[in-house]
């Protein structure tokens, strides 16, 4: 089969490689129809995510047909249309009971690895490195899916795969960002990023209820996006305006309720913090620029939430400790618990309350995913989220 | 430390009390008081101290005992902030000779209190009695560690499982294999169980072992049969509910007392380089079977070594994770 295979820094290829083949009995193999490229996958083309070997194939947002199954699986037959969750999970560990499945304490063969850096290990991913599974991604014609009695979510045929394909990561992703706000009506919320997770973080905080949603970005066709598609009432450009200053007059001084981190490790911004920071990045002083974090925290209101969406490998500088103790401010965060996110969710597309299609700029055959990978981390052609066809 | 985590079995050398470690970590730990405590009075009182052990009270004996509180600080603060005490209960026995050298020169000053004096040097005879016996246990220990026998590893996971269910797969020795990556099989018959393990380039190590504690849902303990094996080894798994309904604790313990030469090497390596991630990495792979059914595979780690993540067309690679 043809996948797109990390091969150093910037440098992702299609290259022919075996089929995958069942290995454990409650796998599944799915014959990918559509899959995309994540934000976060750009994190891995920067070369940023540690644990990476060449040759890995990438991609965790994917969905398809299944074509054989393990055993052990019950509830899938061959034909079967399904989107698959990023995250692996047993459904039998209690992380797992207790919904938290981005923990799941099984799926991780390298769990060593990640207790190395992080502790503790969470679950494994799809084409997410070595340190997350070592697992094959969903770039790719066909995709081995362990866990498929408990992972892939049936669809139905009326929907198209545009249409259902995000459930796979960011649309539960950024509704579990903006559910971790305890969104009240009349709340404020600011998202930093308005790229597709903080399109979708816009659009579900207003589905939760939120008064009003602030995006904060630099590029304007996202900006547009944001407040024609998603349904921002405001948005911010940060190289226009002082994002604190901006923020405190469109609450009348009390801040947004919450915010929403939709940026991550590669933040951009301008003036000396951010040299500094791509400096120490660039010497491995720190792994990560935690820009919109900070700002995040500084804007947010007295006793407020800080909502974190946004992927982080390492280490950050500067983490305004002061603020979060001394504002009583809450940081929440985690990796996706997509599964218990994928039923009502489907529900609320089935339902016509959202058509997450709307952040699709590009389609493109899985054959030009370098192509995609490219403008995707250049933004340009307008880019704002690549699906590659595979098939 | 619990009692029964003790690694129970007779044969003498083979064996590794933890018990006698923790024992000795108490002594160091109260040797570091013991000095931290005279440190500061001689530091901060050198009057007070000569007076009572019977020096005269001179500007001298007052440098000399300030510099020796000094050094007795060092050594406190050392013996508590260390891990590996060996080497600083050490310096306090060449500390309390230098004690002693002192003190026999004290007793020959005429100025000096002898009754007192005499007292305070078999004090610090008895202390340096003390010291000495804890330093050469604390090598003892350090170089079992780090050289020769027995390795000892001690590890734990909670699996969310019954007490009930983990004890009968565990009992039944035949299932090991599935989870120790490094065994091939275990044979059972009449009481006694014959093991084979991989060895390094495709040999093979058996040896057997029999089972010397069973206790129904809550321990298993065993150990190799002597003359089956050049390699003692044992080990106690015990089974216990972990708190707030969350399944069973397993904690493992494993002891084995490789001799020197080509046969011991061969068996240290079936547990790794680094044992204690091995029997970790085994102890997540019970976990997987118990809890999912299965070891649970990517496509890189049915490789050994360092694997691109995709799939492989070799079958017998393919065949060995179906399994």
């Amino acid at each position: 089969m043809k996948a797109n295979c990390w091969n150093g820094k910037k440098k992702v290829t299609v290259e022919q490689v075996p089929d995958p083949q069942i290995l454990n009995s409650r796998d599944a193999i799915v014959r990918v129809t559509s899959t995309a490229i994540c934000g976060s996958d750009l994190h891995i083309y920067n070369g940023f995510i540690p644990a990476m070997e060449k040759g890995d194939i990438l991609g965790h947002e994917f969905m398809g047909e299944v074509v054989e199954v393990g055993k052990g699986v019950s509830n899938l037959r061959v034909g079967d249309r399904v989107v698959v969750p990023f995250p692996i999970a047993c459904g039998n560990c209690k992380a797992c009971q207790a919904g938290l499945t981005s923990l799941c304490e099984n799926s991780n063969p390298n769990a060593w690895l990640a207790e190395k850096l992080w502790g503790y290990s969470p679950s494994g991913l799809f084409g997410y490195s070595h340190m997350l599974g070592g697992f094959a991604g969903g770039q790719a014609e066909y995709a081995r899916v362990p866990f498929a009695d408990v992972g892939p979510i049936k669809v139905p045929d009326h929907l198209t795969d545009e249409q259902v394909l995000f459930l796979s990561d960011i649309f539960p992703t950024a509704y579990m960002g903006a559910e971790m706000c305890d969104i009240e009506p009349g709340h404020v919320i600011a998202v930093w990023g308005a790229g597709p997770v903080g399109q979708f973080a816009i659009a579900s905080a207003l589905l939760l209820g939120a008064e009003r949603v602030i995006a904060i970005d630099r590029v304007p066709y996202r900006l547009e996006m944001a407040r024609s598609k998603a349904g921002a009432t405001d948005v911010l450009n940060y190289e226009e305006v002082d994002v604190y200053e901006a923020l405190l007059e469109l609450t009348a001084g009390r801040g947004p309720d919450a915010c929403i981190d939709a940026v991550g490790l590669e933040a951009h911004s301008h003036g000396p913090m951010y040299a500094v920071d791509r400096a120490k990045q660039a010497m491995m002083l720190e792994t990560d620029r935690p820009l919109a974090l900070r700002q995040a925290i500084r804007c947010c209101k007295n006793g407020g939430v800080v909502s974190v969406s946004g992927v982080y490998g390492g280490f950050i500088d500067h983490f305004p400790m002061g603020a979060v103790v001394n504002r009583s401010l809450t940081i929440r965060s985690g990796q996706c618990h997509v599964h218990r996110y994928m039923k009502p969710l489907l529900t609320r597309i089935e339902q016509g309350d959202i058509d997450p299609s709307f952040v699709i700029t590009h389609r493109l055959p899985l054959s030009k995913a370098a192509e995609g990978f490219e403008m995707f981390l250049n933004k340009t052609d307008g880019c704002e989220k690549v699906v590659l066809q595979a098939a | 430390m619990e009692q029964n985590t003790l690694l129970y079995d007779k044969q003498a050398n083979a064996i590794h009390r933890i018990g006698q470690k923790e024992r000795g970590r108490n002594r160091s730990l109260g040797l570091g008081l013991f000095s931290l405590g005279l440190g500061f009075a001689q530091v901060f009182a050198p009057a007070a101290v000569a007076k009572l052990i019977g020096l005269p009270n001179r500007r001298g004996s007052r440098l000399a005992l300030r510099l020796i509180g000094a050094r007795e600080l060092a050594s406190g603060f050392g013996l508590l902030s260390q891990p590996r005490a060996a080497g600083w209960v050490w310096g306090r026995v060449a500390g309390d000779a230098l004690d002693l050298v002192l003190l026999a020169d004290a007793l020959s000053s005429r100025r000096a209190v002898r009754p007192r004096v005499a007292a305070a040097a078999a004090a610090v005879a008895g202390v340096a009695a003390l010291d000495a016996a804890s330093a050469a246990r604390a090598s003892r220990d350090s170089s079992a560690r780090h050289w020769t026998a027995p390795i000892h590893v001690l590890k734990s996971i909670t699996v969310n499982r019954t007490p009930a269910e983990v004890y009968a797969f565990w009992r039944d020795l035949q299932n090991l294999p599935t989870f120790m990556r490094h065994l091939e099989s275990v044979r059972v018959d009449n009481g006694r169980s014959t093991w084979t393990a991989k060895g390094p380039a495709g040999t093979r190590v058996e040896w057997q072992a029999e089972i010397v504690r069973d206790s129904p849902n809550e321990a298993i303990a065993w150990k190799s049969v002597p003359g089956t094996t050049a390699v003692p080894n044992g080990g106690v798994v015990r089974f216990v509910p972990a708190p707030g309904d969350r399944g069973t604790e397993i904690h493992l313990e494993l002891a084995y007392s490789p001799p020197g030469g080509a046969i011991g090497a061969a068996f240290a390596k079936l547990f790794g380089e680094e044992p204690s991630q091995q029997v970790a990495g085994d102890l997540r792979r019970l976990k997987q079977v118990l809890e999912t059914g299965e070891v649970v595979h990517s496509d890189a780690s049915i490789h050994p070594g360092p694997h691109p993540a995709r799939p492989t067309a070799d079958r017998a690679i393919i065949m060995g994770a179906r399994k």
